[in-house]
């Protein structure tokens, strides 16, 4: 399923990853490595921890157990008396969250920025890069997600499918080794997915390494590299697209599918 | 009607006006910083700091700003090391001693509008910032603190407007503001309706340009919540 050589190093790599919010273990123990330009979609039922999953890679959750590795640098984790993690360097974290780019299933503009603003903002203060190169960068990144003419129009101006392409766009204008996908399309009117899932195809189709969780199957079968199946916190399925939605051994993801 | 003595007692507390606003000024700005404070420890979920914020807003809104005047003016000069301390340059200065209550007794206010500013913030607008990489400090200056601020403008205009009011309690420890001027003058003129409502005119009209100057500082920072200029409309439904 990966046609990668296993000499170059994983854009993300994750072992024994777990994770529980008071009494419930969320995530118990997930393996998962995903080499570059690579793009996996991360499918289950709610409640079966794929965006917890997600969240833990770039530590918005703390997870309990387990290593993560982004491009090879492991993610320091020390675990307190009553078994939760913590973060070991802030300072790291930080640097290696700014190489990924997240976008939510809420959007989450900065409401009193506008479409420009928002995405020339990390830049800026985070990397430090120059603004005028930023603001030429950001508007190339809105012409590709076709918003370029919303540019100084504030969040709240526009309807969901261009707030999740201005999201994406801010993502992008990070320079990311890998995006992440957190159900990006789950918040929009059914008429407003289809946008938002082309510039995801557009991303996919540049061989960017993306990890989406998703309930888009369309997308999953015809767009990604692999197919994961997680359920109550385990991975309970994974493979090509082609194997997964053809012949997939597990009797639960067929019933999955087929919902 | 005597309109001489009108215009000429609003000259004589027009002389007055520069320091009833030096005191509000002050006070709010100190006030503000120490708001801040108050609201962020009572935020921090550090149990000991919580507790001391809490403490501290409700002595301060629980006893009267008259009574806190006394204290700090004549309570704290009845100790011998309060005299003999650096402070006591401060806090021999009926000026000094105005602002320090009128600040401490702005701060508790303040600080609980500050911190109904920073809890509506949305999460996922702080998110956001922390998965861009921003460092905490970022977060809070460049997301947190301007939504908050935009959030808290409308209540803290009255918070403004009652402490320009406060300011008027200064003179009984002996301060030349508007309502000390104006006290003067009714001891020497027995006057006490025109003068009083010469006075009153003044504070209505500082308070309304203070009004109209927050609705435009409000109106400035809040693009985002008005319609934009040159918009088609987009679906109601998509409306965030």
């Amino acid at each position: 399923m990966t046609a990668m050589t296993p000499t170059t190093t994983p854009a993300i790599e994750v072992r024994g990853l777990r994770k529980s919010f008071g009494p419930v273990e969320v995530l118990k123990g997930i393996d998962l490595t995903a080499h570059e330009g690579e793009v996996i979609s991360i499918l289950g039922s709610s409640g079966s921890g794929k965006s917890t999953m997600l969240r833990c890679i770039n530590m918005l959750e703390t997870p309990d157990a387990g290593d993560i590795s982004v491009a090879g640098e492991k993610i320091g984790l020390k675990r307190d008396a009553k078994g939760h993690g913590h973060i070991v360097d802030r300072k790291q974290v930080e640097r290696i969250r700014s190489e990924l780019g997240m976008v939510f299933q809420s959007f989450n503009l900065w409401s009193h920025k506008t479409v420009i603003e928002n995405i020339i903002e990390a830049p800026i203060h985070v990397q430090k890069r120059p603004k005028a190169d930023v603001i030429a960068e950001a508007e190339e990144l809105l012409e590709k997600v076709g918003i370029a003419d919303k540019r100084n129009h504030y969040p709240s101006h526009l309807s969901g499918g261009q707030q999740q392409r201005a999201a994406i766009a801010r993502a992008l204008a990070m320079r990311p080794k890998v995006m992440l996908f957190d159900e990006p399309t789950s918040a929009l009117d059914p008429e407003l997915v289809g946008e938002v899932l082309r510039v995801m195809r557009s991303l996919a189709d540049e061989g960017r390494t993306m990890l989406v969780v998703t309930h888009e199957m369309g997308f999953a079968r015809d767009v990604s590299s692999r197919v994961i199946f997680l359920h109550q916190g385990a991975i309970e399925e994974q493979g090509s697209p082609e194997e997964m939605f053809t012949n997939a051994q597990s009797e639960r993801f067929r019933k999955f599918i087929s919902a | 009607m005597d309109f001489v003595f009108f215009y000429e007692t609003f000259i004589t507390l027009i002389s007055a006006i520069p320091t009833t606003l030096q005191l509000a000024a002050t006070s709010v700005a100190l006030g503000t910083v120490l708001a801040l404070g108050l609201a962020l420890c009572r935020l921090s979920g550090i149990a000991p700091l919580d507790w001391f914020a809490r403490a501290y807003i409700f002595v301060f809104r629980g006893t009267p700003l008259l009574v806190q005047i006394f204290l700090i003016y004549y309570g704290l000069s009845q100790f011998r090391g309060v005299r003999r301390s650096m402070f006591w340059f401060i806090l021999r200065d009926p000026y000094w001693c105005a602002i320090i209550a009128l600040m401490l007794c702005t701060a508790a206010y303040s600080a609980e509008i500050i911190r109904g500013g920073l809890l509506s913030v949305p999460h996922g607008q702080v998110e956001a910032g922390r998965a861009c990489g921003m460092s905490r400090f970022l977060v809070f200056r460049r997301i947190v603190m301007p939504l908050a601020i935009r959030q808290s403008l409308p209540a803290y205009s009255n918070e403004i407007i009652s402490m320009v009011k406060a300011t008027s309690l200064a003179s009984i420890i002996t301060i030349m503001e508007v309502t000390g001027v104006a006290a003067k003058l009714i001891s020497e003129t027995y006057r006490a309706i025109e003068v009083f409502i010469v006075a009153g005119a003044i504070y209505l009209a500082i308070n309304f340009l203070l009004t109209r100057i927050v609705v435009l500082i409000e109106y400035r920072l809040s693009p985002h919540l008005r319609q934009a200029p040159s918009l088609q409309p987009v679906a109601a439904g998509e409306m965030k």
